[in-house]
């Protein structure tokens, strides 16, 4: 139960708890040998279930039980089974056994298990079950068994769930630090919202009416965060969108992009949606273009998960190089051929079709010279220069900040949500006037850049600096979070700089001296020294071919897999930890020059500061066999390489930085020169 | 003589205490002094239990309230022996105004139990509860839970206390910044509570409030925590149940301290939930205030005290050598003689003075047709200094009880309302106009009022406060002005001590029978 302290053990009760156990084992052992030869008399049932009454977290005893019950039924005699009261009996006595485990222990996994599959036998009256929990919800409102056991029987009954929700309403009013209640009355609405029950749709309704009920929780006791926790869900409720949407892609709506020439002409195109989507393929996109550029297999997903799903996802196209002299424009047309198809991880379908055209042609002028050698690039201030603003590279990002007035399909629903969004921020900042509270700063940030969100179409986002500032604070004020407030942070603030062109323009830069590697233009997105800790905004940035991330403390570069034009990209003096980290390089095969120096590379054995992985069993990268080949013969230790085999294996990388970093050492370097042939920079020094 | 005769003559003839009047203190001496063994004879001239703490029917309660107002006849003493003192009654009530505008009343006279010393209610946690289940006197009485309590603003608005977490979670009237600020003072006052509780003093010292805080007065305390003025005063009056205006300042008859503040507080919290089947912090003897001295009385009459009502005591015999008490003298003639005497505030002894100033308290009892609120059997309102008119100077208390808590016929229900006051007029006015707030008159026939109860039967009248006095005999204190029974206990535990200073008052016994009482019903049982 909560709120009740621990007690020391004193003697008396080690001695007691010594006699238990030997109580406990002798009882154990007698009905393990009744579990082994199958015994099932009434003697044997009532042993275990002495047993279960002193230990109801014995999950065999429950489970013999389960045997016996079956046992019994079906060995019942002709004349028992005419008697109906007799299996009625048999269930009493299960539900008899369980109760008295639970009266032991109402947490008992395996006792509230025993007795929803003995229910769930029918034959026994709910009724009982409803007066139970009464009693068993009276005594600690919160137990989450109890109200686990409240919606299977709830459902066994067909309670409706009206019905429920008045019941977790006056739970909450008796008592509001009820995170029970509240996730219950969370999981009730969403069924009245699914099933659009009368007077719970459309949902602004009861919406509103749920915040202000929550909202006297939070304005009560501010440090109490289950009421907290419950608004979190209705924001959630609030803001999200239904349906995924394709919000950005590579080559942009309507442009013109030059491609050099070289031994073959082939360039991604990337769609971007506003969250992981699953089921791209050439049925539910299709790609028209004259027939002569050839089409590779299929989308894929730039993710480094192994489910088939992403949130950018690329095609290549190749121009065949025969037609490469010709000065021919292609017109590209994407479209979504079948949006039901394309489906968000819950398998809500993308039901607004979308179509986008654009022109590709081959470019002379910048062909590079083959023969030239291949110089160092550098991302020291010295290198650049201010950006001319009328460069025609620019035009090509400018359409990332094109208005796109999405057409709205609920004027009055979006209106009611930013008017709903509007008052609640309003609320917060006054109770942040008087109440110091982290929990109300996280929200009210929330509840900003959801605002913010709703309202740019692209535009600008006015209530940055105030989140900015609101997340700063909540760094100081709560340090043991401080890591999720500093990406939050970082978020927030790419959110910032990358809101208009303005803005954005005030980050890049432009090569003094054009090289070989750019390709559409010398622009540098130099993000260096800001302090970032994740990145984000890809789908304004997937124009991006040079980056500077250099000088931030980045754990992370999860999204970047998105820029597929990337050949030019200094991650150094960050906290990058692991090569696992830098999986999305992966993807990145126009990737020429990395600097990666002055890392953690190496420092931590088992990779545990690696941002959001939520199983290692989901990941793409492993060990590849290849490896065994490619190490065979070489020093035994080369072995221990596998991972940045796996990464840098697959990239055709002529410039690589990574001194600084713990992994590097003589036999790293020679490990190095065999990976990479073609490297012609290591670390500052030309290779021959 | 045909009465005296019928007047039983009472055997032994000797005792070592006699306790003269039922009243709640007396009926708690009788109690006490039988567990401590002694041999105790308890007289009443009434013939009902629990005197100026008694539950009367209508009838009963009007010829109670006219009798013990009348400037009694002092008879001339019999004799000039100065060892004999002649007991004479006091009247305690005075101003008695009774008004019926329903004559039907008379008819259910007797399922009325209205209380003489209301409105009074005990607190789940407080010290008449503690003594309840301590002197195992709580097997005789039940009790409800009061269903609301409300605060009202002088224009006819009642609005719910928030007297909880939970109630400030529910109110439907307050800002969300007063939810705020008032939860926060009761986190407040609940962390410096544990603080002060906790082993480890270093932890929590922070959360102490200052001593110098705790000696200030409350008020200065609250506004040094910029709570506003509604929820000072719903702190002040309707949870701490502060009687005169905290503002006034200088004038104020009895400021608050912080630390009495705090305590009063955490005594309203700790009701709140102290019994599973009583949700609000208080709770209402069913069939009335009454039951509690008659609860005192059997657990004395089990312990061996002997029990006359109907027994007027006429003089009391001093010892002619040293002037100590040495016996009385009944109404039969019957002369007894005991160690000790204790006796009611309704009688004085000739030889002492009875003071000339004593403090008054104007009480209130009103019968209406229908409840304030529909739903709501029970409620405590509250009237804050100021609400109802400028001058008011102290806060007016009414408690409405209805037929649930067997005190009234079914559809009818009873108002007590108590003031402390300086004088009869400036009482009567206090009383009048939370009458005039509360109800409507039965002639009044304007439509605006239509949902006002309708007064049936009102009883206004001033008491006297006579505080508990040791002399040749103890005489205990009349029922004083507070809500709860608090004051009345220390002073009548005190009044033990003096008779007794070697007993305990009721020691601690090891019958712990505190088998659960777990039922589902809306009436309190009171266990430990």
């Amino acid at each position: 139960m909560h709120g009740r302290p621990r007690k020391s053990a004193t003697p008396v009760d080690e001695n007691a708890s010594a006699l238990k156990a030997a109580k406990i084992r002798s009882l154990q052992t007698q009905f393990l040998q009744n579990h082994h030869n199958n015994i099932y008399t009434k003697e044997a049932l009532e042993l275990n279930a002495k047993l279960l009454e002193i230990n109801p977290e014995f999950m065999t005893a429950w489970n013999y039980r389960k045997l016996a019950f079956e046992h019994n039924i079906s060995s019942q005699s002709e004349v028992e089974k005419a008697d109906s009261d007799h299996v009625k009996s048999i269930i009493d006595e299960e539900l008899r056994v369980v109760e008295n485990a639970l009266r032991k222990n109402f947490k008992s996994y395996g006792a509230w298990d025993h007795r929803k599959w003995v229910v769930s036998k029918g034959n026994s009256s709910t009724e009982r079950e409803l007066k139970l929990l009464n009693l068993f919800q009276k005594q600690d409102t919160r137990n989450f068994h109890a109200w686990n056991y409240r919606r299977f029987i709830a459902g066994l009954k067909n309670i409706s769930d009206e019905k429920e929700l008045q019941f977790t309403t006056d739970m909450i009013n008796d008592n509001f630090s009820n995170y029970s209640a509240w996730h219950n009355r969370s999981v009730l609405l969403t069924h009245l919202l699914e099933k659009k029950v009368e007077g719970y749709f459309p949902k602004e309704i009861f919406l509103t009416e749920e915040y202000e009920f929550v909202r006297n929780a939070v304005f009560t006791d501010p440090d109490d965060q289950s009421g907290w926790f419950y608004h979190l869900w209705l924001l959630d409720q609030t803001v999200k969108v239904d349906m995924p949407i394709m919000v950005s892609s590579w080559p942009p709506c309507g442009s013109d992009i030059n491609l050099p020439i070289a031994n073959k002409v082939t360039f991604p195109i990337v769609l971007y949606f506003n969250e992981t989507v699953k089921g791209l393929n050439s049925h539910t996109v299709t790609v028209e273009t004259e027939s002569d550029v050839s089409k590779d297999i299929t989308w894929s997903p730039l993710s480094t998960n192994k489910f088939g799903c992403g949130q950018a996802w690329v095609r290549h196209l190749s121009i065949p190089h025969e037609e490469l002299n010709s000065s021919k424009t292609y017109e590209v047309k994407i479209r979504s051929e079948d949006s039901q198809g394309i489906t968000s991880l819950s398998g809500v379908p993308c039901s607004q079709p979308w179509s986008f055209a654009f022109r590709v042609s081959v470019c002379h002028d910048l062909q590079p010279d083959e023969g030239k050698s291949f110089g160092r690039i550098t991302f020291t201030d010295e290198s650049f220069c201010t950006i001319d603003t009328s460069l025609k590279s620019i035009q090509l990002f400018k359409s990332y900040f094109e208005v796109t007035k999405s057409d709205d399909e609920h004027p009055t629903s979006s209106k009611w949500k930013l008017e709903m969004i509007a008052s609640e921020i309003a609320q917060y900042q006054e109770l942040l006037t008087w109440a110091e509270c982290k929990i109300g700063k996280l929200t009210l940030a929330r509840l900003l850049m959801a605002h913010d969100a709703m309202m740019s179409t692209g535009t600008s986002i006015t209530h940055a600096e105030e989140v900015l500032e609101l997340y700063s604070e909540l760094m100081k004020l709560d340090p043991s979070h401080y890591q999720y407030y500093k990406n939050e942070h970082s978020l927030v603030l790419l959110k910032q700089m990358t809101s208009c062109i303005e803005s954005l323009l005030k980050y890049c830069w432009q090569y003094k001296e054009s090289n070989s590697l750019n390709i559409t233009g010398s622009i540098c997105l130099r993000l260096n020294s800001l302090s970032l800790s994740r990145i984000g905004s890809f789908e304004r940035l997937l124009w991006v071919q040079s980056l500077d991330l250099s000088h931030n403390q980045l754990h992370s570069i999860e999204g970047l897999e998105a820029l597929q034009l990337l050949s030019c990209l200094n991650l150094s003096h960050n906290k990058l930890a692991s090569f696992t980290a830098l999986e999305p390089l992966r993807f990145l095969k126009s990737l020429k020059v990395l600097n990666v120096s002055h890392n953690e590379i190496g420092a931590h054995t088992v990779d545990t500061r690696r941002y959001l992985c939520s199983s290692p069993m989901s990941h793409t990268l492993s060990y590849d066999p290849n490896f065994e080949e490619f190490a065979n013969g070489d020093d035994a230790k080369l072995v221990n390489f596998w991972e940045a085999y796996s990464i840098f294996g697959g990239l055709n990388l002529m410039q690589l930085d990574i001194v600084g970093n713990v992994v590097v050492d003589e036999r790293f370097v020679l490990f190095l020169f065999k990976l990479l042939p073609q490297l012609k920079w290591l670390d500052g020094e030309e290779l021959h | 003589m045909a009465e005296t005769e019928s007047y039983p003559p009472i055997d032994p003839t000797n005792f070592d205490l006699i306790v003269v009047g039922t009243g709640l203190p007396e009926s708690i001496i009788a109690a006490a002094a039988s567990a401590a063994g002694k041999t105790v004879l308890h007289l009443d001239h009434n013939p009902f239990y629990g005197s100026h703490y008694s539950s009367l029917t209508l009838q009963d309660l009007t010829s109670f309230l006219r009798s013990h107002s009348e400037i009694p006849k002092i008879n001339p003493p019999q004799s000039d022996d100065t060892t004999t003192l002649d007991v004479n009654p006091r009247p305690l009530y005075s101003d008695v105004e009774i008004s019926s505008y329903d004559d039907s009343l008379e008819e259910h006279s007797r399922k009325f139990n209205l209380d003489l010393a209301g409105p009074r209610v005990l607190f789940c946690a407080d010290s008449a509860v503690n003594l309840l289940l301590k002197s195992s006197a709580n097997q005789y009485v039940e009790f409800k839970n009061i269903d609301a309590s409300y605060i009202g603003d002088g224009n006819g608005n009642l609005m719910n206390v928030p007297d909880s977490k939970s109630a400030v979670f529910k109110d439907k009237t307050m800002k969300y910044s007063e939810k705020n600020q008032l939860n926060s003072f009761f986190k407040l006052v609940q962390g410096h509570l544990e603080a002060v509780k906790s082993v480890d003093v270093a932890v929590d010292d922070e959360k102490i409030i200052s001593d110098e805080d705790l000696e200030s007065p409350f008020v200065v305390f609250l506004d040094k925590m910029k709570l506003p003025p509604k929820i000072k005063s719903i702190i002040l009056y309707a949870i701490a149940m502060v009687d005169y205006d905290q503002d006034a300042g200088e004038s104020c008859k009895d400021i608050l301290k912080t630390k009495d503040g705090i305590d009063r507080l955490a005594l309203y919290h700790s009701s709140v939930g102290r019994f599973p089947n009583a949700l609000g912090a208080l709770i209402y003897p069913i069939y009335g205030q009454g039951e509690l001295p008659q609860a005192f009385c059997r657990r004395a009459a089990v312990k061996g005290c002997l029990y006359v009502l109907r027994m007027p005591v006429i003089s009391v015999h001093l010892n002619k050598d040293n002037g100590n008490y040495k016996g009385v003298k009944l109404v039969s003639g019957q002369e007894l003689t005991s160690d000790k005497l204790v006796m009611d505030p309704s009688f004085t002894i000739t030889s002492s003075n009875s003071p000339s100033n004593v403090s008054k308290l104007a009480r209130g009892i009103c019968i209406t047709n229908s409840a304030l609120k529909p739903d709501i059997s029970s409620c405590l309102v509250i009237y804050p200094p100021r609400s109802l008119y400028p001058d008011q100077a102290t806060s007016i208390r009414v408690l409405q009880l209805g037929s649930s808590l067997a005190v009234s016929p079914s559809g009818k229900f009873v108002f007590y309302i108590s003031v402390v006051c300086d004088n009869a007029l400036e009482g009567k006015k206090s009383l009048q106009a939370a009458i005039d707030d509360l109800f409507s008159l039965h002639s009044d026939e304007s439509e605006s009022k239509e949902l006002k109860p309708t007064l049936l039967w009102s009883a206004l009248y001033i008491q006297d406060l006579i505080e508990g006095s040791v002399g040749p005999v103890v005489m205990t204190p009349t029922p004083d002005g507070n809500l709860n029974y608090n004051d009345l206990l220390d002073a009548t535990s005190k009044l033990f001590k003096k008779l007794y200073p070697d007993d305990e008052f009721f020691p601690e016994t090891s019958n712990t029978d505190s088998s659960d009482k777990l039922e589902d019903d809306s009436e309190v049982v009171l266990d430990s």
